[in-house]
């Protein structure tokens, strides 16, 4: 396919734009597509010369091609597919059935798509967590469905007097209401309690609970004991909820092409995207924003800027604080980002082998997930809450080469390691993080070694991201992958800020639309679409 | 991937078809030859040799047993002599049925339960308060082996210690089959004379091979679900997850149902101390149940006319179907659905299961089922009948 992007280098936007949207990310160029779709003139920024934002692909070393951050797609909305015909530019996503658990010991558990395969798996450790099982997906899609209507719309403002946004709380009051009451219980449960205790209601074994617990802490410097947590689950439950859509999965050549089909969807429809385009500053005139000022002091106009930054980078980075009110400022600062995670990308020259399943098989076709009981995720967390990074972090493994040969040369393969915790604020100070690289990097080998005893002599290159370098080189504050933590006080009608959690900003003609705004976090494209959506109903451009 | 059962070594060379389903997690035959129609005769004219390993099996043991039991199960076990079997099923506490299934009183203080979904977790949860009461597992200990049809008798005789003269229906007996401990149960899924023959796994092989080369000369055939499917229609039997929804998979309530609206209320023994899910099946049955599971036979020749407007031949289909269709009243009002049915090739009828408004519950009732012919939805009547729509005499002689 053609080149989406220009560079800002040898070529110069000279038209008039109705939006600017700052940030080339996935939520940006969704947000910008469906402008351009409605017959805005859209302008796009993306500081990096490749577009994707978190959600990249790139050639590190010659020949594969690594997800460089985020790696899987779950919650990416279906409605955005089919209304920005995605699949047309590009967009295809490669189910991930199973997960895969393996212990030190050399047992190892198994949850794929086959129900019968997967009670005998689960039995083989607790006969009684293995019928539990499917009920607990039962009631996850019981709260599941109450969460996708809050997810799907923009967070409606409980002190507002906005009689839309009144009749929009009321219709989600109503929505659980009509919970029976089981479920209303265990929504409660849900967004109060620990992912630890939420799941010791219905399991036994630890190595169910240990890798499901995960998905209660990533992306928050939280542990799987800390309250609030159950929600994390939730929100992460979501994509498999969404099974039959079949959009929990692999994105074909890495996950920059989520981004990527939606830049070229945008530029069908006219919009123009430019890569090395860093904004310095948003302008604001009369309280009202004008347009961009590029690091190259090039100046661009626009009726509406829209940040897809995160809101410190947004409003203290490229507004500053001398054009805003003092009590917005202070939300904005104590907005909590607060990474724990990294990231380590490696190319091998040979097949992951585990010594509890040798071979190849439906286990590594999966996600692998180092998790092997509670107390193992409440040490790693243990270290990182004193500066440390894990010395056994929790690990989740993907190896897409094997589904997309794409992405590596034949017979070789990519794996990709999501790493927690990995915390932004260590004991010598965040600027020290490349100094520990190496050693993070090393701490995740060694970790996944221990199960994988071949690894290490496969390793042909390495990449290792810490939180640093998420801040640094992709622009995510404190090194969090979604734009801010996703606790339940940063949620809803809270993101980013109260009272503007609806992706206007008290600049005038400024506008947010990244993963710290709502829903969230993930490659989910709601901040996106909801944002595009609300401004063009707003009809203020 | 399913797994085999204990018979798969004989089975796989067998299902010259290839068509394989999965049960509960087993590779169960379908049908062992392209067309199961040779497979359901010998259900009906002479015997059916089918697996039945997949269904789930519990046994449940100690001194508290049978009061467990009938606290779990909607009947009073402790009533049930031991050497008897009992078909009943199971609620929440909202009195709405989780599974069906048998329970044997093996021994005084040993029972095995059959059930057609994994139960260990469940049994166990309600276990407190039962001090003696064991819970095991046994589904991957034991093979099963039913033997169904009108030989089925002679077959076991020749090959079996046991006296199965005296062995009346749904009752158990424990014997020698070639030289192996088995037990025989006179149960089954057919409607017809049969047995189910409980074996440990490693015997299983010596067990199939006896039956099959002393049942040669009566006639004695594999046979797979497909022809069980349509026995079971016309025995008017209902299964789990077909004709109704177990409980702990229903996302919303009007799914779900209880053992009166299911026409099990004849396994519960309501007026007894505290059970799961009584207090709930109380009330309904001061209300009277809502809906009604009932027997229903298709008008065939508004059938045959539908189709001959068409210039076709009515063609009753030989599979059994299970993709509910609406039923309607007289004025074209939805009361309901047929969740099951099949064409009948002893009966030569039209048979469905289904569930109504309970309106509409009493024989001779005639309603209206709805028929696609050459892509158009047409109605077609069709009377509530009695269950079983097939009852040969054997069955219990």
């Amino acid at each position: 396919m053609t080149q989406v992007a220009e560079s800002i280098r040898t070529n110069v936007p000279t038209e008039t734009f109705d939006a600017i949207v700052v940030g080339g990310g996935h939520n940006g160029l969704v947000c910008a597509a469906y402008l351009a779709k409605a017959g805005r003139k859209v302008l796009v920024l993306e500081r990096r010369h490749v577009l994707g934002g978190a959600a990249v692909s790139e050639q590190v070393f010659p020949g594969f091609t690594f997800s460089v951050c985020s790696y899987v797609v779950s919650l990416f909305r279906p409605h955005i597919i089919r209304e920005l015909e995605l699949t047309k530019h590009g967009y295809e996503i490669i189910p991930l059935d199973a997960t895969f658990s393996p212990l030190p010991d050399g047992r190892s558990l198994l949850r794929s798509g086959d129900p019968g395969q997967t009670r005998r798996e689960i039995a083989a450790f607790s006969p009684k967590d293995a019928e539990v099982y499917p009920e607990f997906g039962l009631a996850m899609t019981k709260m599941g469905r109450f969460v996708k209507d809050i997810i799907d719309s923009p967070a409606p403002d409980p002190a507002s007097f906005d009689p839309k946004q009144l009749f929009q709380l009321l219709r989600l009051g109503r929505g659980f209401k009509e919970l029976d009451s089981d479920s209303k219980r265990l929504n409660t449960k849900l967004l109060t309690m620990s992912a630890v205790d939420f799941l010791d209601m219905w399991f036994e074994s630890e190595i169910l609970k240990g890798p499901m617990s995960a998905s209660g802490i990533i992306g928050t410097f939280l542990g799987v004991r800390s309250p609030g947590t159950a929600y994390v689950l939730l929100h992460h439950y979501m994509g498999e909820i969404d099974g039959a859509f079949r959009s929990w999965g692999l994105s074909k050549g890495g996950t920059g092409q989520v981004s990527l089909s939606a830049a070229r969807a945008a530029k069908s429809w006219g919009a123009r995207i430019f890569t090395e385009a860093a904004v310095q500053r948003i302008l604001v005139k009369n309280g009202s924003a004008t347009g961009v000022v590029l690091e190259d002091g090039r100046e661009l106009r626009a009726e509406t800027v829209i940040s897809a930054c995160d809101p410190r980078l947004t409003f203290i980075g490229m507004v500053g604080e001398e054009y805003l009110d003092d009590e917005f400022v202070q939300q904005v600062k104590r907005y909590k980002y607060r990474g724990s995670s990294g990231k380590v990308n490696l190319a091998v020259d040979r097949l992951p082998e585990f010594s509890s399943r040798p071979g190849d098989g439906p286990h590594i076709r999966g996600d692998i997930t180092i998790a092997p009981d509670i107390s193992y995720m409440e040490r790693a967390y243990d270290q990182a809450k004193y500066g440390d990074f894990s010395e056994r972090p929790f690990l989740n493994v993907v190896i897409p080469s094997l589904v997309d040969p794409s992405v590596a040369p034949p017979g070789k393969h990519v794996v990709s390691i999501f790493v927690q915790y990995a915390p932004y604020q260590i004991k010598e100070g965040p600027q020290y993080w490349p100094k520990r690289r190496d050693a993070f990097g090393d701490a995740v080998v060694d970790t996944l070694a221990q199960y994988c005893p071949t690894l290490k002599d496969s390793i042909l290159h390495r990449q290792v991201l810490t939180p640093w370098d998420l801040e640094q080189e992709f622009g995510l504050t404190e090194g969090n992958i979604f734009q801010g933590e996703l606790s339940l006080e940063q949620l809803f009608f809270l993101r980013p800020a109260a009272g503007w959690a609806r992706y206007r900003t008290p600049i005038q003609n400024l506008w947010m639309c990244g993963s710290g705004t709502h829903p969230g976090g993930g490659i989910m494209g709601s901040p996106g679409e909801l944002a595009a959506k609300t401004l063009l109903k707003s009809g203020s451009i | 991937m399913p797994i085999p059962t204990p018979f798969h070594p004989r089975t796989f060379k067998l299902c010259t078809s290839l068509k394989w389903k999965d049960w509960a997690g087993y590779y169960s035959v379908a049908s062992f030859d392209t067309s199961h129609e040779s497979e359901y005769f010998a259900f009906r004219h002479a015997a059916g040799l089918m697996d039945f390993t997949p269904l789930f099996k519990y046994e449940v043991y100690g001194p508290d047993a049978a009061e467990f039991l009938s606290y779990v199960l909607t009947k009073d076990i402790r009533r049930l002599q031991p050497g008897n079997v009992a078909y009943c099923c199971w609620c929440d506490d909202f009195g709405k049925v989780i599974d069906d299934g048998t329970v044997v009183r093996l021994e005084e203080d040993y029972f095995r339960v059959t059930a057609a979904e994994p139960m260990y977790s469940w049994f166990t949860r309600h276990q407190q308060g039962f001090e003696n009461v064991h819970i095991e597992d046994s589904t991957r200990k034991y093979a099963v082996l039913a033997i169904q049809g009108p030989t089925s008798r002679d077959i076991l005789k020749q090959s079996s210690d046991v006296n199965l003269d005296s062995l009346e229906y749904f009752r158990i007996a424990r014997g020698k089959l070639d030289g192996v401990d088995v037990v025989i149960s006179r149960t089954g899924y057919t409607g017809d004379l049969g047995y189910e023959v409980w074996v440990e796994n490693h015997h299983a092989l010596s067990v199939w091979d006896a039956l099959v080369s002393l049942g040669r000369p009566y006639g004695i055939e594999p046979a797979g679900l497909d022809a069980l499917d349509v026995a079971r229609v016309e025995a008017g039997f209902i299964m789990n997850d077909v004709d109704y929804f177990s409980a702990h998979h229903c996302l919303i309530e009007s799914r779900k149902s209880t053992p009166y609206e299911l026409g099990l209320g004849w396994t519960v023994d309501i007026e007894r101390e505290p059970f799961v899910g009584q207090r709930a099946l109380q009330a309904e049955l001061r209300d009277g149940p809502k809906l009604a599971l009932v027997g229903l036979e298709y008008a065939w020749e508004e059938y045959e006319e539908l189709c001959a407007r068409h210039a076709l031949p009515a063609q009753a289909p030989s599979h059994a179907w299970r993709t509910p269709v609406p039923l309607y009243d007289g004025s074209g009002r939805h009361i309901g659905r047929a969740t099951s049915g099949s064409w009948s090739p002893i009966l030569k009828k039209a048979l469905a299961l289904g569930t109504v408004d309970s309106r509409y519950k009493e024989l001779g009732t005639r309603i209206k089922i709805e028929a696609t012919v050459e892509y158009q939805r047409h109605k077609v009547t069709a009377t509530v009948v009695p269950r079983p729509f097939y009852n040969p005499e054997r069955k219990k002689s």
